[in-house]
């Protein structure tokens, strides 16, 4: 081969760049755009309910909230005086709400504790399986067991109540009939949030720094004053987070709630009487005969029903992410 | 010399005489309950159980205080009481599924299954009319959901995931805050949006769609959770091969985690085959075969039973009963593809 044949061009040396390449500009920017669809989507809810019950909200104004009445007549002139106020519904909503919460965390802690540090590895998966399937149970279902098997037993614990503890004002009735009443919707409520707060609960729990356990073992301690000395103070915030969780779902259950609560339009704080309310319930009650000013306010109780969930929700979100990253 | 035969022991076994004194806690434990519930006014099965319960955790502490002190007294309380909350808690459970089989068997045949109500009424004798339009409303409903929001959902989750942008930590906040809108919320909107805006009525669509807002968070937040356990490796070979982004997910991350991804989807399908609330604003009511989903009102298992509740007669009350036993089997299914399925995964790991 002779020297001095003709030499090779020298290649470009490949230009490197981080842009990224066509393909990938446009990948990213479906999966951007659909990525907001959660941002969208509840934008959309807010939007559209402000404005179906946007005539409802200016005309009752603040009285939404805090009157308790709720009722469309037409005068003699045939104008329609409608009279719309949440306040005995969200007060009632509360009342069942917190009622669930306070059956329903002790049990769903018990069960949390139980399941992270005493049931053996087979009663540990059956029972895990069991409150999951609890989680995915129909909420009609839920409304069904309450009305026919929950009920008739829920009565009888209310007379007892009402029998022994008759004196604090809370237990006291103004007649002698319990069913359908807050405390049953109650019980239901905590039956259906026991599985969030359950899990949530156990996740926290078992994310306990292993060494501190193990330092309390060392020290002597039993297993109920490791439980008490280290996981309970590690895992507080986490069962407040999932208690609210539980709240937030309380709070916008409808079907199951719809068969175990008498809706009266009276703010009612006897739990065991026969009288009580919900707003989520409320909005399927009235929804079948609304009238054009009605569905108006129902749009508008819907979006208090909406924004109250929501705001629960951040706050138990807040709570859950913050105690779940510092575990890690 | 001989070899001693070492025989390997139990020390914390429990010795004859510990099972004696726990049969013995527990008997005497079931006598004091008798003797409790007999003598006042508490009545039924409940009760005994209950009263035992805590007349055990009583009478156990006793014997344990002779052994251990009160340090372990304390320990072997908070043990009985963790048990005790499981079982109260897993009473619910089978109190729940004991009533569903129980109450719905009975109006279970093959009419129930094969026929619609178009020729029968809730009023009519068990036998007559069955809730087969109902189940493929369901059916028709989940199809619908699952079109709208598994891809909705699972691209959320590539984006939290893959692309990890900017907007990654609100995208994430705003999906857990969705999972937490009431159902009735999402109906209300279907109806405040679409029925009283457009010329569209309610139909199987739009309870897809009220439905697809209340699965797309599961799918989401399964799915992020299932491409997460993808390993890092897989995506940096794919990389260094000179796939360019989207052929890394394409082709290699979505394989990988396809099982998963599946759960994602069943786990969806089961969170909202039952819900009843935005049903009621948005699929209208029809008791034949509607297999139009833009037009006309649908049959669904949730809407049936509703109407079957109110409706309030025995043999109403009964096919209710029914169709929800059917709506449970439907979601027990769900249920137990998902597990396996998703065991699958992880156990390839």
């Amino acid at each position: 081969m002779s020297l001095d044949a003709p030499a090779k061009p020298i290649p470009q040396a490949r230009e490197i760049t981080t842009k990224p390449r066509v393909s990938d500009q446009i990948f990213r920017s479906i999966v951007t755009a659909f990525s907001f669809s959660a941002l969208i989507i509840l934008a959309l809810i807010a939007l559209f309910l402000f404005i179906q019950g946007f005539s409802t909200l200016k005309e009752q104004g603040l009285g939404f909230i805090t009157n308790f009445e709720w009722s469309v007549t037409t005068d003699e002139a045939g104008k329609e005086i409608a009279d719309f106020g949440l306040q005995a519904m969200l007060i009632g909503t509360m009342v069942t709400s917190f009622i669930a919460l306070f059956i329903a965390v002790p049990l769903a802690v018990l069960t949390a504790l139980f399941l992270t540090f005493y049931a053996p590895e087979r009663v540990k998966k059956v029972l895990v399986t069991v409150v999951d399937l609890m989680a995915a149970f129909p909420s009609i279902l839920y409304g069904l067991w309450g009305l026919f098997i929950l009920m008739p037993m829920a009565v009888y614990w209310a007379e007892l109540l009402h029998k022994w503890l008759g004196w604090i004002p809370l237990f006291d009735v103004p007649q002698p009939i319990f069913t359908r009443s807050p405390f049953i919707a109650g019980l239901v409520l905590a039956v259906m949030i026991i599985p969030i707060i359950t899990s949530v609960s156990r996740e926290v729990f078992a994310q306990t720094p292993l060494d501190r356990v193990q330092a309390a073992y060392a020290l002597g301690a039993t297993k109920w004053g490791v439980i008490k000395a280290v996981v309970l103070p590690f895992g507080a915030n986490g069962v407040v987070g999932g208690s609210m969780l539980g709240l937030g779902r309380a709070f916008g259950e409808t079907v199951a709630v719809y068969f175990v609560l008498n809706i009266v339009f009276r703010t009612n704080f006897e739990i065991l009487f026969t009288q009580g309310g919900n707003v989520a319930s409320m909005i399927v009650l009235k929804f079948g005969e609304a009238g054009e000013t009605e569905i108006g306010a129902l749009m508008a109780s819907g979006l208090v029903l909406f924004l109250l969930t929501l705001i629960v929700n951040f706050i138990a979100n807040a709570v859950v992410n913050r105690t779940v990253k510092s575990g890690r | 010399m001989s070899t001693t035969q070492v025989t390997p022991t139990r020390p914390w076994a429990a010795s004859p005489k510990d099972r004696a004194l726990t049969a013995s806690s527990v008997l005497l434990s079931a006598a004091i309950t008798v003797g409790i519930v007999l003598g006042t006014p508490m009545k039924g099965k409940l009760a005994y159980f209950f009263v035992f319960l805590i007349t055990w955790l009583i009478v156990d502490s006793l014997y344990v205080v002779r052994k251990f002190g009160a340090k372990g007294v304390r320990d072997a309380l908070a043990a009985k009481i963790t048990l005790y909350g499981a079982v109260v808690v897993s009473m619910a459970v089978f109190s729940i599924l004991w009533a569903t089989v129980s109450e719905g068997v009975a109006g279970l045949n093959l009419a129930f299954v094969t026929e619609n109500m178009r020729n029968a009424s809730f009023f009519d004798p068990i036998g007559k009319g069955g809730v087969l339009h109902a189940i493929i409303g369901t059916l028709e409903l989940i199809l619908i959901a699952i079109i709208i929001a598994v891809p909705m959902g699972i691209l959320t989750a590539l984006y939290l995931t893959e692309i990890k942008g900017k907007a990654a930590g609100l995208i994430q906040f705003l999906v857990q805050a969705m999972s937490g809108v009431p159902s009735v919320v999402a109906g209300l909107f279907i109806y405040a949006a679409i029925i009283l805006n457009t010329p569209l009525r309610a139909s199987a669509f739009l309870g897809g769609l009220a439905l697809s807002i209340l699965m797309i968070p599961t799918v989401t937040r399964t799915s992020q959770e299932v491409l997460n356990l993808v390993p890092r490796d897989l995506r940096e070979a794919g990389l260094a091969m000179g796939a360019t982004q989207w052929k890394t997910v394409a082709l290699v991350v979505i394989p990988a985690a396809r099982s998963g991804l599946i759960t994602a989807t069943i786990l969806g399908v089961a969170r909202i085959a039952g819900e009843t609330a935005p049903l009621l604003f948005t699929v209208g009511v029809f008791d034949g075969y509607n297999f139009n989903p833009f037009v006309g009102g649908t049959g669904t298992l949730p809407t049936v039973i509703w109407a079957g509740l109110g409706a309030g007669t025995p043999e109403a009350a009964q096919r209710a009963w029914s169709a929800i036993l059917i709506l449970l089997i439907i979601v027990l299914i769900m249920f137990v593809l998902a597990r396996t399925v998703g065991s699958r995964q992880f156990k390839k790991k």
